[in-house]
């Protein structure tokens, strides 16, 4: 534009008229953009409850943060005295009242088929280890709190699960099937990841999830599911509550 | 006859255009996460001055039980927010707009004096090229503002993986504070600046979307070597 060029009244009413044209048509298409993709119908699916295009985001954002993921990268840990007394109580899904601790076994299938049921002896006479974390909820608070158990990892060497942990997810449910997870093996197998048994030093409250939940700390909280009832591999995504009602599923921190 | 004198390169104005919905968009998708759990106050001890937020206010704007379709909103635009940005930061550095932007020695005082004269205190407004130091502040603290927003907005979303960063930003919980005080820092921008350019007028409007301002020929104008004049004329 030469700013020493005369322009008419006409012309200048012109070249604004454009303009704002310009404009109201992008922002037109914009509105109608959005309430196109607001109003697409969730995918109930196994894609999970939102828009596809959205899902296709929350999975590419996966795919890029995913890369971050180290086993070297730990949640930061806390002294004894920094956990809490009483955890917070968040989620009942698949804690029926009529569950019998005294028959509990947790049911692992294995590569081949077969399931493997384990007693909570042999899972405690595996090695123990105690973290002591910031618990964070998906709903946005956090909690340092204490826990025991036997890492993932060690418990998968020790029921000689390699061929299972060369796959790319694992999925565990609760023993009425209320409540399911999955989530990314490297993820499962990073080295804070336990099944867990103790809180604060001493065996699980039912509603924390006695006999055996997960604690994950690379994960929200909704992947730490309680009172596991099987555990199996897959290298598809296996099924996953809170996916199927819309949040990411690979829930990663 | 009039002149037509350049006032908002088209790059800024789109990536203005662009950042509004899409900041709007972040703020409401925000606000869906925050309501799962709405802790923060302002007060002391146990007296609280406001509550973010009250319940009518999340009524009236449909907020409740929506913590999942939030995060997928806030994680699907939070790359558009990311890149109109960071795009905006390369452009106003490579065109030179930097200088016309980014406040200099004395800028505070002279802000001072624009808000003076904007509560209609004092008569006269600082002289300036095409932004006043008050405008030169805000708008080089917004941008300092919308980097703290990815930081702190990385930090919690990838506590453990960018650990580093969270521990730098004061930790998890202090880094969601200071995500949630910027987005209410956005919101206090906005209102200023609507009263700000309903202040300004339509003229001033006009050149976001069109680019340009009109200016009497220079003849009119005396004296005419003062180039600086007439961008003078076009503060605010």
């Amino acid at each position: 534009m030469n700013e020493d060029k005369l322009y008419t009244e006409k012309q200048i009413r012109r070249k604004t008229f454009i303009s704002f044209g310009i404009f109201s048509l992008l922002a037109a298409s914009t509105i109608k953009g959005w309430f196109y993709l607001k109003n697409l119908p969730p995918d109930n699916g196994l894609r999970g409850a939102v828009q596809e295009p959205v899902r296709k985001v929350l999975d590419f954002n996966e795919t890029v943060f995913d890369k971050a993921l180290s086993n070297d990268h730990l949640a930061k840990t806390y002294p004894l005295e920094a956990a809490v007394k009483k955890p917070r109580v968040n989620g009942d899904i698949g804690l029926d009242e009529t569950f019998n601790p005294s028959t509990w076994k947790l049911a692992v299938t294995k590569a081949s088929g077969d399931i493997v049921n384990i007693t909570l002896d042999e899972i405690k006479s595996l090695p123990k280890t105690e973290i002591i974390f910031n618990f964070k909820c998906i709903e946005g608070w956090s909690q340092v709190t204490h826990w025991g158990g036997v890492k993932f990892s060690d418990f998968a060497a020790a029921f000689h699960l390699n061929n299972e942990t060369a796959m790319k997810y694992l999925g565990m449910a609760t023993p009425d099937y209320e409540y399911y997870v999955g989530m990314d093996m490297p993820s499962a197998l990073h080295p804070q990841t336990l099944l867990c048994y103790e809180m604060n030093g001493k065996p699980l409250p039912v509603n924390q999830g006695y006999p055996l939940r997960m604690i994950i700390p690379v994960k929200y909280g909704v992947k730490s599911i309680k009172r596991i009832g099987t555990l199996y591999f897959d290298n598809e995504r296996p099924a996953d509550y809170w996916f199927e009602r819309g949040y990411d599923y690979f829930s990663g921190l | 006859m009039k002149r037509l004198i350049k006032k908002h390169p088209l790059a800024i104005r789109w990536f203005h255009w662009i950042n509004f919905p899409v900041l709007t968009l972040m703020v409401w998708s925000g606000l869906l996460i925050y309501w799962a759990n709405d802790v923060y106050r302002l007060g002391f001890g146990d007296t609280t001055l406001l509550k973010f937020f009250p319940k009518s206010f999340y009524f009236a704007l449909h907020i409740p039980f929506r913590l999942g379709e939030g995060m997928a909103w806030h994680f699907f635009f939070m790359w558009l927010f990311f890149l109109n940005g960071l795009l905006y930061v390369l452009y106003t550095v490579i065109s030179g707009e930097w200088k016309l932007l980014l406040p200099g020695r004395g800028a505070f005082a002279e802000a001072w004096l624009v808000i003076l004269h904007d509560l209609g205190i004092r008569k006269a407004l600082p002289a300036c090229v095409k932004y006043n130091s008050a405008q030169k502040i805000a708008y080089t603290a917004i941008i300092i503002m919308g980097v703290g927003s990815v930081a702190t907005g990385l930090a919690i979303y990838k506590p453990v993986q960018f650990g580093w960063l969270c521990a730098f930003l004061g930790g998890y919980t202090f880094a969601r504070i200071i995500h949630f005080v910027l987005t209410i820092g956005y919101c206090l921008f906005f209102l200023v600046h609507l009263a700000q350019v309903a202040r300004a007028g339509w003229k001033n409007f006009q050149s976001i979307i069109t680019g340009f301002e009109t200016a009497p020929p220079p003849a009119i104008i005396t004296p005419v070597e003062e180039s600086n004049k007439e961008e003078i004329t076009l503060t605010n």
